[in-house]
């Protein structure tokens, strides 16, 4: 299960 | 250096020195917390207490993702930015790319909060003669180098008063680009007053942005941006923004306004905005004196704060709704944004960017014109003054000992060189009301990229 999600670099 | 904050129901971590931002369920946002104080079991005991229902292999397999990102450089990235603060500038050497053309010294407004002291910036007034335009212009192109992209912003007082003089200098710059391999983009700044159907034209043309200025609600804006005979200008600008917005196709521009003590409660004021037509806005907080009446005061900075959240919510639900609206300090690209040596310099004041008087005089920008001392030259020399020029192009965010630990320090790039001076004496110094306001905005603006990609992701 995915539980972080990076919106940007 | 990590950033940790919960806004709207997103849980969200930014990573300083990489600019990478997560979102995250509560148990990563728990772990990612204890992570530089914690052992991999005490991490694990930690989150077991506070999350019972999650098992223990989906705790260890968070911690392994963190650790990933960890590796990648996308969370607790060392800071290794100071040695390359200052380079941008020195290699840009004495280029100059942008202008503030004060073309007029006078204003048909009489408002009293303005810094610019009802246009006349503590001196004389006056109107910019072609031939200090022209020379200003030539000499921005003299010295722009390899920059193709100029700027150029027709700014007062009020510079519709200078009108005649606008047009032709337009005319003149147009004139210089082929030949000199140049980008003009103009920006006019105007309080309305004298805008008719030849400016709407004529602006929609040739200006890239206009910026107009309305105060928000009809009692807010005819408090303070009153004439000289003491009436407020509210019902005569309304209809002439709402004409120039429309032929221009709703685009490329801003309706500014400023709020004070006596509209800390300015999302009101936004959403009147929006309920005239207007879509693209920006509501800044007034730069005066503290024993001015309309300063903000510390009780006011919170109620700013709570403020910049009920927008970012509203403007959420008008999204979803099929009806956004822009505010300008919530548009942030995440994919296109500055660079990192853009971050790193600022906005280039006194060395990039200038002011000119009227009478020619170079000042770092609008902010600082009519502060004798902060005069640079003028455009017939060039800058005569390079020990402030100098003091200005060591003035970054890596220059200020008090922005080291601040995580927003590669969003503000340092900040607002006037709004330090005025508030410390010291263009290097520290605002820090501007800067609790900033971060508070930064968070609001990463909150709707948050909820953004949600929604894309959800359709």
């Amino acid at each position: 299960m995915k539980r972080i999600k990076t919106l940007a670099t | 250096m990590v950033h940790q904050y919960q806004l709207n129901g997103y849980n969200i971590v930014l990573d300083t020195c990489s600019g990478s931002i997560h979102v995250v369920d509560e148990v990563a946002y728990d772990i990612i917390a204890l992570f530089p104080d914690k052992t991999t079991e005490g991490i694990v005991q930690a989150i077991l207490n506070r999350h019972p229902d999650v098992p223990e292999k989906e705790v260890l397999d968070c911690i392994a993702e963190v650790e990933q990102l960890i590796g990648q450089g996308q969370l607790y990235s060392p800071d290794s930015f100071a040695s390359m603060a200052g380079n941008f500038k020195q290699r840009s050497g004495n280029i100059i790319k942008a202008l503030c053309l004060h073309v007029a010294h006078t204003c048909n407004l009489n408002c009293s909060y303005c810094f610019a002291s009802q246009g006349k910036y503590h001196g004389k007034g006056g109107l910019m003669s072609f031939d200090v335009g022209k020379q200003a212009l030539d000499f921005l192109v003299s010295h722009s180098g390899d920059r193709v992209n100029l700027e150029v912003d027709f700014f007062g007082g009020e510079p519709l008063l200078n009108w005649e003089v606008i047009k032709r200098l337009v005319a003149y710059a147009r004139s210089l680009e082929t030949k000199r391999h140049k980008k003009f983009r103009f920006t006019l700044t105007t309080n309305g007053l004298l805008i008719d159907d030849e400016v709407i034209d004529f602006a929609n043309r040739e200006m890239n942005n206009v910026v107009l200025s309305l105060d928000g609600r009809k009692e807010i804006h005819d408090r303070l941006r009153v004439d000289y005979a003491g009436n407020g200008s509210y019902d005569r600008i309304v209809p002439k923004f709402q004409k120039l917005v429309r032929a221009r196709g709703g685009k490329n521009y801003y309706i500014r306004g400023t709020f004070t003590h006596a509209n800390a409660d300015f999302t009101n004021d936004i959403f009147h905005m929006a309920n005239l037509g207007f879509t693209e806005l920006s509501m800044e907080p007034v730069v005066c004196s503290p024993e001015d009446p309309a300063a903000l005061t510390p009780a006011d900075i919170e109620t700013v704060k709570r403020q910049y959240e009920i927008l970012a919510q509203e403007m959420l639900k008008r999204q979803k709704a099929g009806q956004p609206i822009t505010f300008y300090h919530y548009m942030l690209d995440l994919t296109g944004g500055p660079c990192i040596y853009k971050r790193l310099s600022g906005c280039g004041s006194g060395t990039e960017y200038m002011a000119v008087t009227p009478w020619g005089d170079l000042y770092p920008c609008h902010q600082f014109v009519g502060e004798e001392k902060f005069k640079l030259g003028d455009v017939w020399n060039g800058v005569e003054n390079t020990a402030l020029r100098e003091q200005f192009r060591s003035c970054n965010v890596y220059s200020r000992p008090q922005c080291a630990d601040c995580w927003a320090k590669l969003y503000c790039s340092g900040g607002c060189a006037a709004n330090a001076y005025h508030a410390t004496g010291d263009i290097r110094g520290i605002y820090e009301a501007g800067c609790e306001l900033f971060r508070k905005r930064i968070e609001c603006a990463i909150m709707l990229q948050a909820a953004a990609a949600e929604i894309t992701e959800e359709a």
